[in-house]
């Protein structure tokens, strides 16, 4: 009892410890926010900052704070072009032009505004995703060569965290919505949950890049969807778009009014997909940045602790929302594959 | 006055504002619904709380998907300001 009541004394005094930190921190932000009062702070350009994908990484202000990523270009006169980015700054930090190019709003266009470039450059979206995947291959081959080891025994380690995980996502996302046939999308339904997962955690980190936040990154994880359904369709998928069983044959015959919807139907699921994921990790990140903004916008020490607060509350919701998107999206889209591998049943009755 | 209204970018940032409001409105509202009803039936049948759970939050990912398109069309206004 004893020992308890001195670890609660102690988690007290070091949250205490914390907050005078977080204040002072506070305080010395608003008291330079207050030197240069000239440069007038905008919150809009401070949060699409945050949220948008770059040629550096940007961890913070001064020595050794940006870290210059690789840029890959290809043009049909140039051919492959690589350096580093860390060209197009000077020393003082300030966009300078490189062999032609220059960094405009974010994105590389050539000087000669005649020429045509594909930009292929490690972002730091990309970067991320690297360090993701990394940690993905070490934790999930390290589970795996556990499986390998104790045949028929206790999972041990890092193994019995994620046991859980995977055997929810085969029994409670794969085998209900999916059916019988839910073997053949368990890998791909696992790899989506835990890399939305991962990557939707990582973006919350401070300093880290906001990979699923790119509407590029969820569009392409919902077109991976969207044609694994679709090579997946068995002729009763078919028939249910373009000859929808139990609907009155004038709303198919002269006019194809139903197989229409049903069409647009197919592309708005992952559509839905897409931007479900996108608004959700960006909204996300917005809300904690725009908190953190309250307090550059009304400098005063003042508003400090309550927007810290506000802040670590939302970060602990976004934790949430982080596992809950990775769950939404693997669970439509085991959705969508039981959809498209249902076998024919009722429809008698039906029509 | 109608050509002033209708160069004034301002009122169509401030129909951004008003939109992402009604979009806040209905979501809520639908999300609200959903949290009722699902209340009632957990309450009502313990036992099954675990598959209306899941059933409850797939519906209201499917009204949030709605009001995240209403958002962003919000926005895509708003940054045209």
């Amino acid at each position: 009892m004893k020992t308890k009541l001195k670890r609660a004394h102690n988690i007290f005094k070091i949250t205490i410890l914390l907050s005078g930190l977080v204040f002072l921190f506070a305080g010395f932000n608003t008291v330079k926010g207050a030197e240069d009062s000239e440069e007038l702070f905008n919150p809009g350009e401070m949060i699409t900052h945050h949220i948008a994908d770059a040629h550096v990484w940007h961890l913070w202000d001064g020595a050794f704070g940006t870290i210059p990523l690789p840029v890959i270009l290809y043009s049909d006169d140039r051919g492959i072009e690589m350096f580093s980015s860390g060209n197009f700054y000077d020393s003082h930090h300030h966009l300078v032009e490189y062999n032609g190019y220059q960094i405009e709003h974010g994105h590389i266009v050539p000087l000669d505004s005649g020429r045509q470039i594909i930009d292929f450059s490690i972002t730091k979206n990309v970067a991320s995703m690297f360090i993701s995947v990394f940690l993905m291959f070490w934790i999930f081959l390290s589970v795996k060569r556990g499986y390998v080891r104790n045949v028929g025994k206790a999972p041990t380690g890092i193994q019995s965290f994620f046991e859980p995980i995977i055997i929810f996502i085969r029994d409670e996302v794969a085998k209900p919505n999916i059916g019988p046939k839910y073997e053949k999308f368990l890998p791909y339904l696992l790899s989506i949950f835990f890399f939305i997962w991962f990557n939707n955690m990582m973006g919350l980190l401070p300093g880290a890049a906001n990979v699923t936040g790119n509407i590029a990154i969820t569009a392409t994880l919902a077109v991976f969807t969207f044609l694994i359904t679709q090579f997946s369709g068995n002729k009763n998928y078919w028939k249910h778009i373009f000859n929808t069983p139990g609907v009155p044959w004038w709303l198919k015959v002269p006019l194809p009014i139903m197989p229409v919807v049903e069409l647009i139907g197919v592309f708005t699921k992952p559509f839905s997909l897409m931007i479900r994921l996108f608004a959700n990790i960006t909204a996300g990140h917005i809300i904690i940045l725009s908190l953190f903004s309250l307090i550059f916008i009304f400098q005063s020490i003042m508003v400090g602790p309550l927007s810290v607060a506000f802040a670590i509350f939302m970060n602990f919701l976004e934790l949430f929302v982080a596992l809950l998107q990775a769950f939404i999206f693997t669970i439509l889209s085991a959705m969508y594959f039981g959809t498209a591998v249902e076998d024919h049943h009722e429809e008698a009755e039906v029509s | 006055m109608l050509n002033f209204l209708l160069l004034d970018m301002g009122i169509a940032i401030m129909g951004a504002a008003i939109g992402a409001g009604l979009v806040a409105l209905g979501a809520g509202f639908g999300i609200g619904k959903i949290g009722s009803a699902a209340m009632e039936s957990i309450a009502r049948q313990p036992e099954a709380g675990g598959k209306i759970q899941t059933a409850m939050i797939i519906a209201s990912a499917l009204i949030e998907g709605v009001a995240l398109f209403g958002v962003v069309v919000c926005l895509l206004i708003s940054f045209k300001g």
